[in-house]
């Protein structure tokens, strides 16, 4: 990962991204987090294959360091958005498992009251303003929080994420110019987990290998992290919060990450070998990289690790169990919020 | 012979101007290109370049007239051994190509100067006096709904800080048809924001900075460009309540000219009600005078969902009463009897009014006493009003500059005949611009717009006589 050609000084992107050590109780939060998400998504892969979730359901295994280091780093008040592939970013935000779950399952206690599905959720309470299903629609939003931002001073940061698929949108480029017109504080998170549905990167991207620089017309800085490495993520999330706090407008982070599974359920994912897949969870996972490191370093023993296993299972079969046996919403929820009471 | 100089039109809407400054004066050598006159038009002040050479043997219109039609002759200029003396003795001699009666080779005139019209041209007020929303003895002042619209967000912003405006040409330039003129003066650059030509992207981030707490108003050129952005418009602004369960409302209003305005043609002319109108979710709103732009527009900048603000551009420059209240607002979604009467109900909305109403007025001197209802939001759509009429009249026609294919008209012919089938004597006539792209020619404009006797022929149908 993180690998780009030599040739480039610009702005040494990759080269930045170095890894900063994580103190013992960052690298147990960072396992807790990525495990809870990872848990999490196995179980909706389950539930889906039961017939409890229905539609579309894209899960975020193997990205889980992405959006884990990013959410080490914020602070209260700053803003998530992205796309259909949110679970993870709603578990990041803190937002109850058991309301996530039972929206995928469409139940009357999820977090749109089984309303939106897995791809439209949103937690004003949480600061996660969806789950957008439309690839690409949530990059001017996110630009637009960070406008609010702005214009009313609050100090916040919208953390934008999207695709390497959606960073062909030309509405993503029309935000670009905005954000850096304007000097919006805003980071925009490209998860670049290297295929848009099937297409690998290289086959829609001119100049695969440097989707980091797509602001740089714009004077967007921007960075190549290796997003399989929460400590990388961290660290460059950390700086691009201090940069658009200090007013300097938006930042670009391109995480170089990758996704176990298919695009969504009933993807085969025949577009990639069996080998590449395993490759990269034998060797890059980002779960097993922060387990090695708590006990090649004994910061932590095999029995205290289970212990955060058993507890994150119990978290994910509760909400499992809540967003099985919660009931549907009633009839009469067809005709509500479809507009504010003015 | 001499050249005279015509009043030119100077925007696609205009019909005259005020000639605000002559820059060269009477025995001056004119060179083609010099600016010899600055000309104010509804949206801005021109400067005018020569086009013929030579000496301006004399100036018709002095400066600081006002209200001089399209292709009035304004000077005249000798050329290059004409007689100076005799060009100045010339009376000025009215165009032919300005004239309703277009000669055989002149190109027919710009539709608003020839299109059936009423009272010499005057837009018909809705009945004023009578509308229950204005208490009594409230002062009425003439006010272009240009004007109302300003006024309108001016209000708005004054009293509510998270109210802002943005949009292609807001700030800087006043306004692309000067409706935002004077803002940027009043509320700075924070507020009445320019942005580049990037419709999708500014309405993604209006859309995002409404769900982080602030109200915008998004103005679109036109509605044609907002095409660019509809999904934004739809999946974003318009569903993301439901979606999120009721948490994430959209306090935003998207404003512009909508439908046609005049020799645009099919790119620049169409009329999107009924496309705005389908989406659950959206608000829609289309006023016609200038009272209801005002009072509408601040109810829509008050309401906690988006709000799609039909504007017309013909209709910015015209008059109409506005009462003079501190605080006038009209509520969203309840039609207007603009003008009652008992023989057959014309419902319309935005610039078909002017048909509707116009209509009813020849139609009133054939002894036919026409109900008009202005239907001014199209979403939530006020039908109750306009099946109470029918229940009295028994007959309707409705009026709409949009295609009849899935039409507003559609949808009242159809609501009518599930809640008023009984009370019908007559088909619901609708009446509508063809169903064609719009023409750029003068004539064939004219033929695909609706016009009064179109109305006036479907009323007659609709009584049978």
């Amino acid at each position: 990962m993180a690998k780009r050609p030599a040739k480039k000084a610009v702005k040494s992107a990759a080269e930045k991204s170095t890894v900063a050590e994580f103190s013992k109780e960052q690298e147990i939060q960072a396992y807790r987090a990525m495990l809870l998400i990872r848990r999490f998504e196995e179980k909706a892969g389950q539930l889906y294959g039961m017939g409890y979730i229905g539609g579309f359901c894209h899960l975020y295994i193997g990205q889980e360091a992405v959006v884990t280091g990013i959410s080490m780093a914020n602070q209260d008040g700053d803003q998530m958005v992205t796309s259909y592939r949110d679970h993870g970013h709603m578990l990041a935000c803190d937002m109850d498992p058991k309301g996530v779950m039972a929206e995928l399952t469409g139940r009357r206690g999820g977090y749109s009251k089984g309303k939106g599905g897995s791809m439209h959720m949103f937690s004003r309470e949480k600061n996660f303003y969806g789950g957008h299903g439309i690839v690409g629609a949530q990059v001017p939003i996110g630009a637009g929080l960070a406008f609010a931002n702005q214009y009313l001073d609050n100090n916040a940061v919208s953390v934008t994420f999207f695709g390497e698929g959606a960073a062909n949108q030309g509405q993503v480029y029309e935000s670009f110019n905005m954000a850096a017109l304007w000097k919006l504080p805003v980071i925009f998170v490209i998860e670049n987990n290297g295929y848009a549905m099937g297409t690998a990167v290289k086959r829609s991207a001119a100049m695969a290998e440097e989707l980091f620089n797509r602001g740089s017309v714009y004077g967007i800085p921007g960075r190549q992290v290796d997003g399989m490495d929460v400590r990388a993520v961290h660290k460059a999330a950390e700086e691009a919060f201090a940069y658009c706090r200090a007013g300097n407008g938006p930042i670009i982070l391109e995480m170089k990450t990758y996704r176990y599974r298919g695009h969504s359920m009933s993807d085969p994912a025949k577009y990639r070998t069996k080998e590449e897949v395993q490759k990269m969870r034998e060797e890059h996972d980002p779960i097993e990289q922060v387990k090695r490191r708590l006990l090649d370093n004994s910061m932590i023993s095999e029995d205290e690790l289970k212990k955060i296993d058993s507890e994150v299972r119990a978290i994910v079969t509760d909400a499992a169990e809540f967003a099985q046996g919660d009931p549907e919403p009633d009839a009469a929820e067809l005709w509500t919020d479809i507009y504010v009471d003015a | 012979m001499p050249t005279q100089i015509l009043m030119p039109a100077l925007s696609p809407t205009m019909e005259e101007g005020k000639l605000a400054k002559w820059l060269v004066k009477e025995g001056d050598e004119i060179r083609s290109g010099d600016v010899i006159a600055e000309i104010e038009t509804d949206k801005a002040t021109m400067e005018v370049e020569a086009v013929d050479e030579g000496t301006l043997a004399k100036i018709f219109v002095a400066e600081g007239s006002e209200n001089v039609a399209v292709n009035t002759p304004i000077a005249v200029i000798a050329g290059e051994g004409e007689d100076v003396g005799e060009a100045a003795a010339q009376a000025p001699q009215q165009a032919a190509t300005g004239d309703g009666e277009a000669k055989s080779a002149a190109p027919e005139a710009p539709r608003e100067t020839s299109e059936p019209v009423i009272q010499g041209g005057e837009i018909i007020q809705p009945d004023m006096a009578a509308d229950p929303e204005i208490p009594e003895g409230t002062e009425l002042v003439g006010t272009t709904v240009r004007e109302a619209l300003r006024d309108a967000m001016a209000e708005e912003m004054r009293a509510d800080e998270s109210v802002f405006l943005m949009g292609e040409e807001v700030a800087e330039y006043q306004g692309a048809y000067k409706i935002s003129q004077g803002m940027l003066d009043e509320f700075g650059a924070r507020r009445v924001v320019d942005t580049p030509i990037t419709e999708h992207g500014f309405t993604g981030i209006a859309v995002g900075a409404a769900f982080g707490g602030l109200k915008p108003i998004v103005e679109f050129m036109t509605f044609n460009f907002a095409m660019q952005a509809i999904d934004q418009i739809l999946n974003s602004a318009g569903k993301t309540l439901y979606m999120s369960g009721g948490q994430m409302g959209c306090p935003i209003v998207f404003r512009g000219a909508n439908g046609a305005a005049a020799r645009v043609g099919a790119q620049h002319s169409q009329d999107y009600a009924t496309w705005y109108a389908q989406v659950p979710g959206l608000k829609v709103v289309q006023p016609y005078a200038a009272a209801d732009a005002k009072g509408l527009l601040k109810a829509a900048i008050r309401d906690p969902n988006p709000v799609i603000f039909l504007e017309n551009e013909i209709l910015y420059g015209k008059t109409f009463d506005v009462p003079k209240l501190d605080d006038w607002v009209v509520p969203i979604g309840k039609a207007k009897v603009a003008r009652p009467g008992k023989d057959v109900t014309i419902v319309s909305f935005g610039i078909g009014m002017t048909y509707a109403l116009g209509a009813a007025e020849v139609l009133a001197g054939e002894g036919i006493d026409a109900e008009v209802i202005d239907l001014r939001t199209l979403r939530p759509m006020d039908i109750a009003t306009v099946i109470e009429s029918v229940k009295k009249t028994n007959r309707c026609v409705t009026v709409e500059e949009g295609w009849p294919v899935c039409s507003i008209g559609s949808e009242i012919s159809a609501q009518l005949m599930t809640h008023a089938f009984d009370y019908l004597d007559a088909p619901v006539m609708r009446v509508t611009g063809k169903d064609v792209p719009m023409p750029y020619a003068a004539n064939l404009e004219k033929l695909a717009l609706p016009n009064v006797d179109e109305v006036i022929q479907a009323a007659k149908a609709a009584l049978y006589v």
